[in-house]
C-alpha cells in the first residue's frame, strides 16, 4: 500500500535578525492510510515546523521552505497552486481561543467550513455540524451552536475545534500539542475521543506532543525528533520495550514511575543545543553518555534495524 | 510542626453594587486545615479551578485570607509577606524574572530589599547560591533570556534560596520545562532539601512528581478538601471517587491505559458551585446522600471527604 503522506528531505530555514536556523533539518517520515503517527520532541526540535509545512503555513517572511517534497495523496505540496488544507488535511491546535473567533457563534464559525468548501445551503451546514459534535461528545448541540467560545469550557472548545477539524472527513488530521493546555482528567477525555476517531473513522493522525505518556496512548507508531533531526522512528510498543537512541532511552527514563518510588530520576544532563549554533556531527553528542569520536565528527545516517529507523553511530553495522 | 493552617478561606468579590459594596463573591477557599511537618515535602493536587494556587499566595503573603489562621513554628503568622523562612518558586521563569536585569541583580535583589549584610558578602551569597543551584559564575552578568529554560528556572530557585529559607513553595516547577529537563530541576530539588534542611509546599497537577518526591499529598476540589493523607496511600489507595480519576487519568508511558476512564464532565464554575458534594455532578458513584455536603472524615492516618466513608469509632 501506498503511503498518505511522504515528507522527504524537508529543510525549514528561519532568519531572524542576522541569525539563520533549520528546524526541521532533513526530516523524512512516512503517514500510511488509516494510521497514527506521534511526532514527540522537546521545544525547538521542529515538530510543529514540520507540520505547519505539511499545512503550507510556514510564517512568511521570516520562514521558508529550502527544500524537500510533500507529497500528500500524491500531489507534491509544496509545488501545487491549490493545497488540500481545511478540506482533506486539518488540524487542531493547542490553544482553541487562540483558533476561534470570539466576536462569532460557534455554530457560524462550524458551518462557514462546509459553505465554503462544499457549497452547502446554511440549512444543510447546521444539520450536518449538529450531527458531527454529537458523535465528538457535546451536550445538547443544537444550543450550543448558538453560544460563542467563551461560553465554553476548555474541554468543549478543544471538542469543538475537533468537531470543525472532522467536518470535511479528512484523509488527514493533524494534532499539535491538543491536551497540553487542559487539566488531566480533560486531558484523558480528549485522548479517548481522538481514539474514538481513529477507530470509527478512515482518518490518519499525525499526533504531534512533548509527552510520550500521551502519545503512546495513541500512536501506532512515534517519530523522536531532537534539535531537527528525527532520532528515531520506531512502532509504540517495540520503542517503549527497547528504545534505541540514546535520546529516547533518556527520554523513557526520565518519566517518573508511577508504581516504584525512586529516590533520584534519571536525566540527560546538559541542556538542548541552540539551532542557530547546531554542535558538529550527532546533534546530540554533547549531552550523550556513549558519545565516540565519530559521533563529533560526521552525522550518522538513519541506519534500518528490523523495521524501525534510528540514527545513531551505535547501530552501525547491525543493519539488516 | 512547622507550619499549621486552619479554616483558611478566601473570597474574592466578582459584583459590586452602585455604591462600590460586594454582592457577590467567589469562594476560592473554604475552610481549609492542614499541617506541614518540618523536612517533609507536602503536595497540593487539584485541576485548574480548585484553589491551590490560591493557597500558595496567602501563604507567600500575595493575597490576604479572610478567614482562618496560620501557624509558622506554633505562632500566629499574622502577615506573611514580613515572614523571610516562607519563599515561593513560580511555575513559569519567563513570566516571574524581570528580562531587563541580570542575573546577579535578580538573585541580590531579595538581600538588597531586606537589607541583609554589607554589598561584599552580599556578593559572595549571591554567588555560592548560584553555585549551589547547579549553575557558573558566568551566568551572573547575563540576562534571563540568554539563559535556556533549565536554567532559567534555577535562577527562579536560587532567587528565592539566597534569603536562606526554611519553607519553599513551588508552584507547578516544572511544568514550564522540557521533558529532559525536568527530570534535572526534580534531582536539584532533593538535593537543595537535604543539603539545607528545607520543607516543600508543591503545587502540581503532575501526580506522576507528587507519587515520586512528596511525603503527605492533599487533594483539592472547588476549594476544598477531598482527601488528604500520606501519599502512598493515596497514590496505591485512594479512598474518594475524585482522587481515583485524577489517579485513572494519568497517562502511562507505553500503555494504552486510558480506554476505561470514567469521569464525565468538567470541573463546574467556582461561581456556580454545586449545592451539596461539589463533586456529585461527575460522580460515578452519587446517591442521594450527596446532596448534602460530607463533612471531611477521619480514618486512619487520612481524612476524606465523601459520604461512602463512615467515622471510625
Amino acid at each position: 500500500m501506498n503511503p498518505l503522506l511522504t515528507v522527504e528531505d524537508l529543510v525549514v530555514e528561519f532568519k531572524i535578525s542576522k541569525a539563520k536556523f533549520r528546524a526541521p533539518d532533513g526530516v523524512s517520515f512516512t503517514v500510511m492510510r488509516d494510521e497514527c503517527v506521534g511526532f514527540v520532541g522537546e521545544s525547538g526540535s521542529g515538530k510543529s515546523v514540520t507540520a505547519l509545512a505539511i499545512m503550507g503555513l510556514v510564517p512568511k517572511p521570516q520562514g521558508r521552505v529550502l527544500r524537500g517534497k510533500i507529497v500528500f495523496d500524491g500531489t507534491d505540496l509544496l509545488k501545487t497552486d491549490e493545497h488540500p488544507r481545511g478540506k482533506k488535511i486539518s488540524m487542531v491546535f493547542q490553544n482553541p481561543l487562540n483558533s476561534l473567533n470570539p466576536n462569532l457563534k460557534i455554530g457560524k464559525q462550524l458551518t462557514e467550513v462546509l459553505e465554503e468548501h462544499y457549497g452547502m445551503s446554511y440549512r444543510q451546514a447546521m444539520e450536518r455540524v449538529v450531527q458531527v459534535m454529537k458523535q465528538l461528545g457535546i451536550p445538547d448541540p443544537e444550543e450550543m451552536v448558538k453560544r460563542y467560545p467563551f461560553e465554553y469550557s476548555g474541554g468543549m472548545r478543544q471538542r469543538v475545534m475537533i468537531a470543525m477539524a472532522m467536518l470535511c472527513e479528512p484523509k488527514l488530521l493533524i494534532a499539535d500539542e491538543p491536551t497540553t493546555a487542559l487539566d488531566v482528567t480533560i486531558q484523558a477525555q480528549i485522548i479517548q475521543l481522538f481514539k474514538q476517531l481513529k477507530n470509527q473513522s478512515k482518518t490518519s493522525i499525525l499526533f504531534i506532543s512533548h509527552d510520550l505518556s500521551v502519545i503512546s496512548q495513541i500512536a501506532d507508531r512515534i517519530i523522536v525528533m531532537y534539535a531537527g533531526k528525527i532520532c528515531e522512528i520506531s512502532p509504540m510498543k517495540e520503542l517503549f520495550e527497547k528504545p534505541l537512541h540514546p535520546y529516547t532511552v533518556g527520554l523513557i527514563s526520565s518519566i517518573p514511575d508511577m508504581k516504584e518510588r525512586k529516590t533520584r530520576l534519571k536525566s540527560i544532563e546538559g541542556n538542548v543545543p541552540s539551532l542557530v549554533d547546531p554542535p558538529s556531527g550527532c546533534r546530540f553528542h554533547p549531552r550523550c553518555q556513549q558519545k565516540m569520536k565519530k559521533c563529533i565528527e560526521s552525522e550518522p545516517p538513519l541506519f534500518s534495524i528490523q523495521g524501525r529507523e534510528v540514527k545513531c553511530w551505535l547501530y552501525e553495522g547491525v543493519e539488516e | 510542626m512547622l507550619l499549621r493552617v486552619e479554616n483558611l478561606s478566601k473570597s474574592f468579590p466578582v459584583e459590586f453594587s452602585i455604591f462600590g459594596k460586594p454582592t457577590k463573591f467567589l469562594r476560592a477557599l473554604h475552610e481549609i486545615s492542614f499541617e506541614v511537618e518540618a523536612g517533609s515535602i507536602f503536595s497540593i493536587v487539584g485541576e485548574s479551578g480548585s484553589g491551590k494556587s490560591t493557597i500558595a499566595r496567602i501563604l507567600s503573603g500575595i493575597y490576604k485570607a479572610s478567614g482562618g489562621q496560620i501557624f509558622y513554628n506554633e505562632k500566629v503568622l499574622e502577615d506573611p509577606s514580613k515572614n523571610r523562612d516562607i519563599q515561593m518558586v513560580f511555575q513559569d521563569p519567563d513570566t516571574s524574572l524581570d528580562p531587563r536585569k541580570t542575573v546577579s541583580f535578580i538573585v541580590e535583589e531579595g538581600l538588597r530589599i531586606q537589607k541583609i549584610e554589607g554589598k561584599r558578602e552580599r556578593r559572595r551569597l549571591v554567588l555560592d547560591t548560584v553555585r549551589s543551584v547547579g549553575l557558573t559564575e558566568e551566568v551572573l552578568v547575563k540576562y534571563p533570556h540568554q539563559l535556556s529554560g533549565g536554567q532559567k528556572q534555577r535562577v527562579a530557585i536560587a532567587r528565592s534560596l539566597v534569603l536562606k529559607p526554611k519553607l519553599l513553595i513551588l508552584d507547578e516547577p516544572t511544568s514550564a520545562l522540557d521533558v529532559s529537563v525536568q527530570a534535572q530541576i526534580l534531582n536539584l530539588l532533593v538535593e537543595l532539601k537535604e543539603r539545607y534542611q528545607l520543607t516543600y509546599i508543591l503545587i502540581t497537577h503532575d501526580l506522576k512528581i507528587v507519587n515520586h518526591l512528596s511525603d503527605y499529598t492533599m487533594v483539592m476540589y472547588l476549594g476544598q478538601i477531598m482527601e488528604i493523607g500520606r501519599t502512598e496511600d493515596i497514590i496505591h489507595k485512594p479512598l474518594h471517587p475524585y482522587t481515583r480519576a485524577l489517579l485513572e487519568s494519568v497517562p502511562k508511558p507505553g500503555l494504552d491505559n486510558l480506554s476505561e476512564f470514567s469521569i464525565k464532565g468538567e470541573i463546574p464554575s467556582p461561581l456556580n458551585p454545586p449545592k451539596g458534594c461539589p463533586f456529585k455532578t461527575r460522580c460515578p458513584l452519587c446517591f442521594e446522600r450527596c446532596q448534602e455536603n460530607p463533612e471531611l472524615v477521619d480514618l486512619e492516618n487520612r481524612k476524606v471527604r465523601c459520604h461512602l466513608y463512615k467515622r471510625e469509632v
